[in-house]
């Protein structure tokens, strides 16, 4: 049985083919309508993220099957003490497939180890998202058509994002992949990722602290948000804040073909201005979320996919 | 200079850090051992300065490549009919249960007090360790 707990549990081959029915998927999504019928997803939220919730349930109701869960850990027997492996043992006799969030690192872990049924991690604190880095790399793959030979763009909290750290993980294992690192000195990416990840696999990579310099040179522009409380003064949150959002007039220096990426949700480090720029693809990228949890789901049950 | 005779079938652990061999012997039970246990402290090293040695008579059957989790250069001696048939460094073990505590206060293991803390080596090299769970990173000494 397998379970998806960190976005590297997949080999690179396992990760093309599952991104491969993703977008099969999106080209036909009723051909996919019935495959889940008769099965039931476990939504085991032990901390409220409704968009990440949704998005699984949304999958799950799409491939015709059904969902059950809870949605904090008040509504939940964790409020009475229960261990999360007591918990994904009662849930494998109710439920064929889980999906996990919760707010302490490794709690999907511990599940996987007890489970009867696979276990997806939505999201275990600061740690891992799986299925984000999967959302952003069929969005990268459906719309440039390639995941090699990008440059990639990261920017703003490059310190303590999930969501970058797992990216960067993800994109490595592809070849010409280059990086360009967008952040303010205090949120720069942590020097272990850059030893451990960037520099062990030769992956070439520059940090700046403007973002207009670099936009020409991107394929993709990551946008993450610089959030107040990370800076330990409120001047120099307002002195760099700015340096770090995206509007029209920074558009202007990218180029035609390039994507703008955010795992959202988005307070203001996107203009609302740059939603209709044809480049912007962080609503796509929310539909894509939906389309990779689908083929997720389908490869975790091992569940038939009707021929075309 | 201190004479401790020497053994018959046993184990000498050498190479310990001086002031280090009562943490191995909480470590390894060795009170609850009805076997005769020598604790050397201090003993003159040429490699270390100063070191400590255990001595243990009779069979042990602990796994003692877990040592190599609190002191790295630790050095084994199997004795067997008055000579050392074995010499050999510690192993650092590929993965390691309730030796290491995830100091982390966001891990799994700071609220579930009866999941085991469990590290998988990372990296021989440099002797780093990480948390199955949240990857917390552990570097021996």
């Amino acid at each position: 049985m397998r379970h998806l707990i960190s976005p590297l549990d997949f080999s690179v081959e396992e990760t093309n083919e599952l991104l491969s029915l993703a977008e099969e998927i999106a080209a036909d999504r009723s051909r996919f309508s019935h495959v889940a019928e008769g099965k039931k997803l476990a939504t085991c939220f032990y901390e409220p993220s409704t968009r990440t919730r949704l998005s699984f349930e949304a999958a799950m109701l799409n491939l015709g099957g059904s969902v059950l869960g809870f949605s904090s850990a008040d509504s939940s027997s964790a409020a009475k003490g229960e261990s999360v492996a007591d918990t994904i043992r009662v849930i494998s006799c109710y439920a064929d497939i889980c999906a996990m969030r919760h707010p302490k690192e490794g709690a999907p872990l511990v599940a996987a180890m007890h489970a009867g049924i696979p276990v997806i991690n939505a999201g275990d604190g600061g740690h891992n998202h799986p299925t984000q880095t999967l959302t952003d790399l069929l969005t990268i793959k459906a719309l440039k058509g390639h995941l090699d030979n990008l440059t990639i763009g990261l920017c703003g909290d490059l310190k303590f994002g999930r969501t970058v750290h797992s990216l960067i993980n993800a994109t490595v294992r592809y070849p010409g992949v280059k990086f360009v690192l967008i952040s303010p000195e205090e949120l720069r990416l942590p020097g272990y990722i850059r030893k451990d990840v960037l520099d062990a696999n030769h992956i070439e990579y520059k940090e700046v602290d403007v973002l207009e310099e670099v936009m020409p040179e991107l394929d993709i522009l990551y946008m993450t948000r610089v959030q107040r409380e990370r800076f330990f003064n409120e001047e120099d949150y307002i002195r760099l804040k700015d340096s770090f959002i995206l509007d029209t007039k920074k558009m202007r220096y990218a180029r035609e073909d390039m994507l703008v990426l955010h795992p959202l949700p988005r307070v203001n480090e996107i203009s609302t201005e740059v939603d209709k720029d044809p480049r912007a693809a962080y609503f796509k990228q929310a539909q894509y979320g939906v389309y990779v949890r689908m083929a997720l789901i389908i490869k975790l049950l091992g569940l038939e996919v009707p021929t075309c | 200079m201190l004479n401790i005779g020497g053994l018959h079938q046993g184990v000498v652990i050498d190479h310990i850090p001086a002031g280090g061999a009562m943490r191995i012997y909480d470590y390894l039970n060795l009170d609850a051992l009805d076997a005769e246990v020598a604790i050397i402290k201090n003993a003159s090293s040429k490699k270390m300065g100063r070191k400590d040695i255990i001595k243990i008579e009779g069979p042990i059957t602990i796994d003692l490549d877990t040592l190599a989790v609190l002191y790295r250069g630790i050095t084994i001696n199997i004795i067997e009919n008055d000579e050392i048939v074995e010499k050999r460094g510690l192993r650092l073990p590929e993965r390691v249960t309730n030796i290491i505590r995830c100091k982390n206060p966001r891990c799994i293991t700071s609220i579930e007090q009866e999941l085991p803390h469990v590290f998988k080596l990372a990296d021989e090299k440099t002797g780093v360790y990480r948390c199955i769970y949240c990857e917390e990173r552990f570097k021996m000494k």
